[in-house]
């Protein structure tokens, strides 16, 4: 193992920052990873924290990949900067044979506490701080741009294109801004005087990030409910959705006040608990105004009385629920696809939610802005399931479109010239057999056209009734305007194998990137694979026709109950055995290896057994 | 019974407001609940009120809970849009609605089970943002629909139909709307529509937060001896420290007694309120004398019913969140949407 040569590679590899929450480290860790982005070669980066906001250990993970997979990697730390002493020997025992370890020699370590079979480069960062700056808090926060420094020469990054983004991140502030590059050159110039520099890792500028831009998911929904039309946000702060609220609160702040009078085109209360917030949507949207709330599981759990109500009552409503690890509170701040089943059927009775699956921030954006179209257009409740990967990590990504010639389509709504025509109004009638009826906005009409919303039974026009048939008239047309949503929702996408395949994978969300790395590992190893991704629910036909196609079909997701793969066998009655469940539930996001290796060995096993004669 | 159509015979001569319109077209549906229900003489004065303030049914919106009470919504105002939410939910579906149209009247309707109970939060939160709202609480203390258990507002001390006594100590909703900041606070009695109607149009010309707890006994499950919310009760216990007149329009103020005792104010749209004094003690416009003076006439087992406090210089939630005048439904893509070229902008900075 002592041996084991040093790692070397170019514009491929892991840093992982070990730090302590709430000092500072998170802007200077961000700084890295912008500065590898302006060097052309892609990153993903991702947060690690705890349920905490000051003193518990948090890690943020950088994947530099001149290739693009923007999927976690896995398989551990090839570069560590362990800043924490509270986590040092998991960090130590975190990096590959062959890897890096960066830390602040300030103090003497005993040998016992390092590795052989890594390169260990020790930088006295506490001393140079502490010799440079008096200030307790300054002495804190430019440690931070110090070890920057440092890498940068470590890594042989281009120290002007760091520069440029610290003039960008303080343009007008020149005293914070010559402080923070004075900063970076300390920690530079000591490790090029007194290290081996660069080392095995290194940064080459390449041409692989072209004008993708690089934004968490949360903000792009944000900024997809404000190009989406939504007046009125009621929201209850959560782990991991707050930062949706709040981006809309800002965006919202910049992009929608009358230049005029100065007053706002937008209500943002943030509510009591998540019954408030979700009783806020559903008032302002029976009375017209697009409206939506942000939570996580526990709060969609809050609120399944009210999302029964937008279901039977047909009131428009857009819940935004950035997933993260449950049941209870779970894992407050690790990601998991685990509320399908808690939204796609939440509520007592029969009830069947509209869901949408982004893949990325991109995604976000458009499904954000596109599900009060279809909120409206069905009169329903519709769910932008995000999860914490996505929603709170900054992922590269297409830049943000906007057709200006589109109008929102608020759905079948009478009006009062409508009404005055003497068009038949009954609130509940199928005028168009799509399962959608009119709805009247309060207010609308003097004598024409008031109705009584209610949760209780009632008849084509909106009477009271307990009467059987009138009540099974009623639910058998909301199944009618669920298959209506089928066509209406974003349909999966399908890429085949180069050669054709006996075998399929479908996934979702945000286990699209670690899934286009994976179906190269595949190929790799020899196993072709169709690959289906679900963008939302209710089912699209071509998902029944693609397991169809196939021998069976590899379900990949981020759960334990296999919550996919149970809508689809529930949904369209799939045979469960042509679904082969590859699931992933510790909280960490999925990676391609995982996949790779889940599915590899399960396609060696049918080389020698198929699968049907052994089940058969 | 819902089924039952409601004859709609007009007698020429009916009396018509300034609209034309006349009490009829006020009206819902007929009532299903008990004969002699204390909800229906408040039906009838939501009736009253919305006639003679001369509102356009259509421009109300009635919004309840779950319960007795909050079935109540479809008797009246037939041509409102109305909504029967969710149990103990009113007040945040009341504040979505007002979000999305400040323009309409909004006219929530709840029980003491709804309010003080299941959604004594939501009633709080409501109460605390101002939204420009008229909130009824038809309090009979029981559950009606469920048969009659204890709600939270019944008094420590009075039996329930089957001769239990209840231990918990109630919450007086008055105060805890005086507490939390309501600007037009009143409370009044089912049995006196005289003093009910014009709190009423009162609370609908308020522009804020107003709240009107109105004891209405349960002619089912709560009119018996040794109740503290039966008619019989209520009569003997009544402390009404004021009567109210609401003026509107060019109304001349007619004072028939004693001058110093009628003090006049004017509301935010320019109805005036003019408050005979029953009580000399009592001024309606000091919060804190207020919450006192309830505790004490409370303690002494007495119902202290009236105008008990109003700000006319009330503002409300949506000039707390300084929104546009025109309704966020009526705002369009042209307003909302800023556009490829400012999202140009923004992917610029994400770079």
């Amino acid at each position: 193992m002592s041996q084991q040569a040093p790692l070397s590679s170019v514009n491929d590899f892991v840093v992982r920052f070990a730090n302590v929450n709430g000092s500072g480290s998170a802007s200077a860790n961000e700084l890295f990873a912008r500065a590898v982005l302006r060097h052309g070669v892609p990153v993903s980066p991702r947060n690690i924290f705890p349920s905490n906001i000051q003193g518990l250990p948090t890690w943020y993970e950088v994947r530099v990949t001149e290739a693009g997979h923007l999927g976690a990697r896995g398989g551990g730390t090839d570069l560590m900067v362990a800043m924490n002493p509270q986590t040092w020997d998991k960090d130590v025992a975190g990096i590959v044979p062959g890897g890096y370890l960066f830390y602040d020699s300030t103090k003497p370590m005993p040998s016992t506490k390092f590795r052989d079979d890594v390169t260990v480069i020790g930088v006295p960062l506490t001393a140079i701080t502490n010799s440079t700056y008096s200030d307790p808090r300054q002495r804190q926060l430019f440690k931070n741009i110090i070890y920057l420094g440092a890498l940068s020469a470590l890594l042989e990054m281009d120290p002007k294109l760091i520069e440029q983004l610290i003039g960008e991140q303080y343009k007008g502030k020149e005293k914070l801004l010559s402080s923070n590059v004075h900063a970076l050159h300390l920690g530079r110039d000591w490790a090029l005087q007194n290290l081996k520099c660069p080392i095995g890792l290194r940064i080459r500028k390449a041409d692989k990030v072209g004008d993708r831009i690089f934004i968490e998911g949360n903000n792009a929904a944000a900024l997809g409910a404000v190009y989406g039309g939504a007046t009125v946000c009621a929201w209850y702060p959560i782990t991991p959705s707050s930062s949706v609220a709040e981006a809309f609160t800002n965006h919202c702040k910049k992009l929608r006040h009358d230049p005029e009078t100065g007053q706002a085109k937008y209500a943002i209360v943030q509510a009591e608990d998540e019954l408030a917030s979700i009783g806020m949507v559903v008032g302002a949207s029976w009375n017209g105004a697009r409206a939506f709330t942000t939570t996580s599981g526990p709060g969609v759990s809050l609120m399944t009385e009210f999302i029964g109500l937008s279901y039977f009552a047909e009131i428009p409503a857009v819940i935004m629920n950035v997933q993260r690890a449950g049941p209870s509170t779970g894992m407050p701040t690790r990601t998991q696809q685990c509320d399908l089943i808690a939204c796609g059927y939440a509520s007592h009775g029969d009830t069947k939610h509209v869901m949408l699956f982004p893949e990325d921030p991109a995604e976000a954006f458009e499904f954000a802005a596109a599900s009060f179209d279809l909120a409206e257009r069905l009169q329903t409740t519709v769910f932008l399931m995000l999860d914490l990967d996505i929603g709170m990590n900054q992922r590269l990504c297409r830049p943000l479109k906007w057709d200006d010639a589109k109008q929102y389509d608020r759905g079948k709504v009478m009006t009062a010239e409508m009404l005055e025509e003497g068009r038949d109004f009954g609130r509940y009638l199928d005028v168009d057999g799509d399962g959608i009826p009119f709805r009247t906005l309060p207010g609308t009409h003097p004598t024409k056209g008031s109705y009584f919303t209610r949760g209780t039974s009632r008849d084509r026009y909106a009477r009271y009734s307990e009467e059987g048939a009138v009540y099974a008239d009623n639910v058998q047309r909301l199944l009618r305007k669920f298959q209506t949503a089928q066509d209406m929702v974003p349909r999966p996408l399908q890429a085949n194998a180069a050669k054709p395949s006996k075998y399929g994978v479908i996934y979702f969300g945000s286990t699209a990137p670690a899934m286009d790395e994976a179906i190269e590992l595949l190929e790799a190893r020899g196993h072709q694979l169709d690959r289906l991704r679900i963008r939302a629910f209710p089912f699209h036909s071509s998902v029944a026709s693609f397991i169809a196609e196939h021998d069976f079909v590899y379900v990949v997701e981020q759960n334990r109950d296999a919550q996919l793969r149970q809508l689809i066998v529930t949904e369209n009655g799939i045979d469960p055995v042509r679904l082969v469940p590859i699931l992933h539930y510790d909280g960490t996001p999925i990676t391609a290896r995982f996949i790779a290796d889940a599915i590899g060995t399960h396609q060696d096993q049918i080389k020698v057994t198929p699968l049907r004669k052994a089940v058969s | 019974m819902t089924y039952i159509a409601k004859p709609t015979f007009q007698h020429p001569g009916i009396k018509k407001n300034e609209l034309g319109y006349s009490h009829r077209d006020y009206e819902g549906k007929i009532s299903t609940l008990c004969a002699g229900c204390g909800h229906d003489s408040i039906t009838a004065s939501i009736i009253e009120a919305c006639f003679e303030l001369s509102i356009e049914p259509h421009r109300v919106a009635k919004i309840s809970g779950i319960g007795c009470s909050s079935k109540t919504p479809d008797y009246f105002l037939g041509n409102s849009h109305g909504f029967n939410t969710v149990h103990g939910r009113m007040p945040s579906v009341l504040t979505g609605a007002n979000l999305a149209n400040r323009e309409l009247i909004y006219l929530g309707v709840s029980g003491d089970g709804d309010s003080a109970s299941i959604g004594f939060g939501q009633f709080a939160h409501a109460i605390r943002r101002g939204v420009n709202m008229t909130y009824i609480v038809e309090n009979n203390g029981v559950y009606g629909l469920t048969k009659g258990q204890f709600s939270a507002t019944a008094d420590r001390g009075s039996k329930s139909k089957k001769g239990v006594t209840n231990t918990d100590n109630p919450i007086d909703l008055v105060g805890i709307a005086l507490q939390l900041g309501a600007t037009y606070v009143a409370r009044s009695f089912s049995g006196d529509k005289k003093q009910l109607v014009p709190i009423i149009e009162g609370a609908i010309r308020h522009k804020g937060a107003a709240f009107i707890d109105v004891i209405s006994p349960c002619i089912a499950f709560n009119n018996h001896a040794g109740s503290t919310k039966s008619f019989d009760y209520v009569r003997e216990h009544n402390d009404a420290v004021n009567r109210l007149d609401v003026l509107t329009g060019r109304d001349p103020i007619e004072i028939d007694q004693d001058p110093g005792t009628v003090q006049i104010v004017e509301q935010h749209d320019g109805s005036r309120l003019a408050l005979r004094k029953l009580d000399a003690d009592y001024d309606p416009h000091d919060r804190l004398g207020a919450m006192t003076f309830l505790q004490k006439h409370a303690a002494q087992g007495q119902i202290v019913t009236g105008l008990l406090y109003v700000d006319p210089e009330a503002d409300d939630l949506h000039s707390h969140l300084n929104t546009v005048e025109r309704p966020l439904n009526r705002l369009e893509a042209a307003d909302l949407c800023p556009g490829q070229s400012v999202l140009d902008k923004i992917n610029a900075s994400l770079r």
